[in-house]
């Protein structure tokens, strides 16, 4: 089911590493990627020395009572640098993808290239990978302080070095006040600061960080978002993140992955992933979704409900009865004549923005409309009344479901 | 009318009385074996007045000396000897992957626990019996393997409710942190399971302190421990002098439990 334009920019890929590169340790690797089938990575136009982390068609199969796929076949690279998020529902293999990179879990098949290194083999101290651990797991018979050096006197730093680094990480996370502490008598936003710190100390080349603001009430949460941006930046350390909460995503990822069911749906920055998912669950797992019939030819569809309109194609699907996402913000009300008739079913008032449900006149399709509200509070249609909707230029998108 | 409380023991009627009961049957004859330790006649059923004469007397005693010496002995290195093979033991049987044959050794670290004690100690008999007559070797070795053997299950069992009560991730979280499996071992996993192996160990000490039935069995001729001293003085003529050298035991031992529960109490 892989698509032609993933097809396409792997080619790319391929001919600018090897214009690129002339020789060195990374031939062999490259020559390999081009061998093995690459991963697909839309809009990707980097070189292998910029990929930090690249998984290859890994599998996890769990064999208990019955078999759980909990990876299935996943590829995919990874940047330095680069804040990446896995997103997708409970039970998907998150989790399952971080402890196959941290080396927690061998995996069944496939291969985990860190930094052009097969790394597949290497028990979990061997690997430069830290884990920000869900429950922070730390140590409870350690201080602060103790808890942030354990990690460097493991890899046996100098004494001078691993005092300073410690000092370091508790400015970083503002802990220094507290460093003589247990770590059961500091509260949850600080044992979660603790965490982060320890993890960072020893400056792996990724940090892995499994739900790491599922613990926290929302102000901390923010609070936190902005100061794990704010330490990847200053550290230049490339972060793998987990989350199941999706406006998070959004507002943190340099890129995400869509997961489900042991598979990555779909792998892009949040604009992309937000504007043009490439199926069905991807759209309907993050933001709200309209699901439009519609018959696609050429670079355009024409919808079930009425009306012809130019139409992005993220995931290349062939011309024939397709699909259609439309976001509820980018529909609105029209006089224009090609606009489409439809009955005003019910209107939620909600503060910035009115949500009215509405019932296409030609297909008998529910179409959401998510409307700004005006100053002065009034225009809204009535429930029952005739409108027409209007599309905006770029709005609709072919799913590949 | 007060609001109807929620169910508890406490509302069963005469609830008060049988836990009354239930402390005055325990310590009394503990008060009364205390009591007399203090008489100064050589009865046990008439107090003639109070004198530490029993106890001047139990110290002075070489036997008692001896006897006394014997046990912290035995149980000192049973208790140690023990503890670390339960130690190891309740580390493969829950920090390895399941393996087959898994519950079966778990099923045989206990099983002594359910064996009646006659029935070890007479197998002791006849197989240490044996060994002696072949060797000729009669030294204090047959009772330290006996205790030993008999004290590794008490020792288990803390232990191995400690380690199930320990979240693995901080071992992950450690190999995570660069640490190699001894690093791990010896900077988290066993500081945590320290509570658990204090326990065993004074389990066991107290278990071996406390043994006849075996101890009686495999003994030779002049290895008298406390116990067994104290049941060959029974048949005997029986003096306050008893009840001195078990007052003793009882206080050593309440004073081992508090320390322990200071120390451990201490720890978090
Ligand atoms: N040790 C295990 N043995 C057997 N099955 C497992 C094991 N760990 C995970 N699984 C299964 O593998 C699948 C993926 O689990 P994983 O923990 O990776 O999910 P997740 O995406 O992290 O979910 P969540 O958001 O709930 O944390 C699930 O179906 C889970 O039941
Ligand atoms: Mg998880």
């Amino acid at each position: 089911m892989q698509n032609l334009r993933y097809a396409r920019q792997n080619e790319t890929v391929g001919t600018t590493t090897e214009t690129g590169q002339d020789g060195g340790p990374n031939t062999i690797m490259q020559a390999q990627t081009d061998v093995a089938e690459p991963a697909p990575m839309p809009g990707d136009t980097s070189n292998t020395r910029e990929i930090a982390i690249d998984a290859r068609k890994i599998s996890k199969i769990y064999r208990g009572e019955d078999e759980v796929r909990a990876l299935d076949n996943v590829s995919v690279r990874i940047r330095r640098n680069e804040f990446f998020t896995l997103l997708g529902p409970s039970g998907c293999g998150k989790t399952t993808l971080l402890r196959v990179i941290a080396g927690f879990e061998p995996p069944t098949s496939g291969q985990l290239w860190l930094n052009g290194k097969d790394i597949s083999r290497l028990p979990p101290n061997k690997r430069p990978v830290n884990t920000v651990f869900q429950n922070y797991a730390l140590f409870p018979h350690m201080s602060v302080a103790n808890n942030i050096k354990f990690g460097l006197e493991m890899l046996g730093k100098p004494k001078a070095e691993i005092n300073q680094t410690v000092e370091e990480m508790l400015t970083l996370v503002q802990m220094q006040a507290m460093k003589a502490r247990r770590t059961s008598e500091i509260s949850g936003g600080q044992q979660q600061r603790v965490a982060l710190a320890r993890a960072l100390a020893p400056k792996p080349e990724v940090l892995l960080l499994d739900e790491p603001l599922s613990a926290l009430d929302l102000k901390l949460r923010k609070e936190m978002q902005m100061e794990l941006k704010r330490l990847q930046h200053e550290t230049g350390i490339t972060f793998i993140f987990v989350t199941h909460d999706q406006e998070e995503a959004l507002t943190m990822s340099d890129r995400i992955a869509v997961m489900s069911a042991g598979k990555i749906l779909q792998i892009g920055s949040p604009q992309e992933i937000y504007q043009r998912p490439a199926e069905r669950f991807v759209a309907n797992f993050i933001g709200e979704s309209n699901f439009l019939d519609a018959r696609l030819s050429g670079g355009s569809v024409t919808l079930k409900a009425g009306g012809t309109f130019p139409v992005e194609n993220p995931a290349n699907v062939a011309d024939g009865d397709v699909s259609v996402l439309l976001r509820p913000e980018h529909a609105f009300l029209s006089d224009a004549e090609d606009a489409l008739p439809a009955r005003v079913e019910t209107v939620v008032y909600s503060g910035e923005a009115t949500s009215m449900h509405t019932r296409l006149e030609q297909s008998g399709e529910p179409v959401k409309l998510r409307l700004a509200n005006a100053p002065t509070g009034s225009g809204m249609p009535e429930e029952g009344a005739q409108v027409r909707i209007g599309i905006q230029p770029g709005a609709l998108s072919v799913l590949k479901d | 009318m007060a609001e109807r409380a929620p169910f508890s023991v406490q509302t069963i009627p005469g609830f008060a009385a049988i836990a009354i009961f239930t402390f005055v049957a325990i310590y009394t004859p503990l008060v009364i074996l205390v009591a007399f330790s203090f008489n100064a006649g050589d009865s046990l059923a008439i107090w003639e007045g109070f004198s530490l004469k029993w106890y001047y007397r139990a110290a002075a005693n070489e036997q008692v000396q001896s006897a006394a010496i014997r046990s912290l002995y035995l149980a000192g290195i049973s208790a140690s000897v023990a503890t670390v093979a339960a130690t190891m033991a309740a580390l493969a049987t829950t920090r390895t992957r399941h393996f087959p044959g898994k519950t079966m050794i778990y099923a045989l670290i206990n099983q002594p626990l359910m064996i009646p004690e006659i029935v070890t100690a007479v197998a002791l008999l006849i197989v240490f019996a044996w060994v002696k007559v072949a060797t000729g070797h009669t030294s204090m070795i047959y009772l330290i393997a006996a205790h030993t053997a008999f004290c590794i299950p008490f020792a288990y069992l803390p232990i191995r409710a400690r380690l199930e009560t320990m979240d693995d991730t901080l071992e992950k979280a450690a190999a995570d942190l660069y640490a190699g499996r001894w690093q791990v071992f010896r900077r988290i996993t066993l500081p945590m399971m320290m509570p658990g192996i204090i326990a065993g160990l004074m389990l066991a000490f107290v278990i071996s302190m406390d043994d006849v039935v075996i101890t009686e069995f495999v003994k030779s001729a002049g290895q008298d421990t406390l116990p067994t001293y104290m049941l060959g003085q029974l048949r005997r003529v029986v003096t306050p002098e008893i009840n001195a050298i078990s007052t003793v035991v009882v206080f050593a031992g309440a004073f081992l439990v508090t320390i322990f529960f200071w120390v451990s109490s201490n720890r978090r």
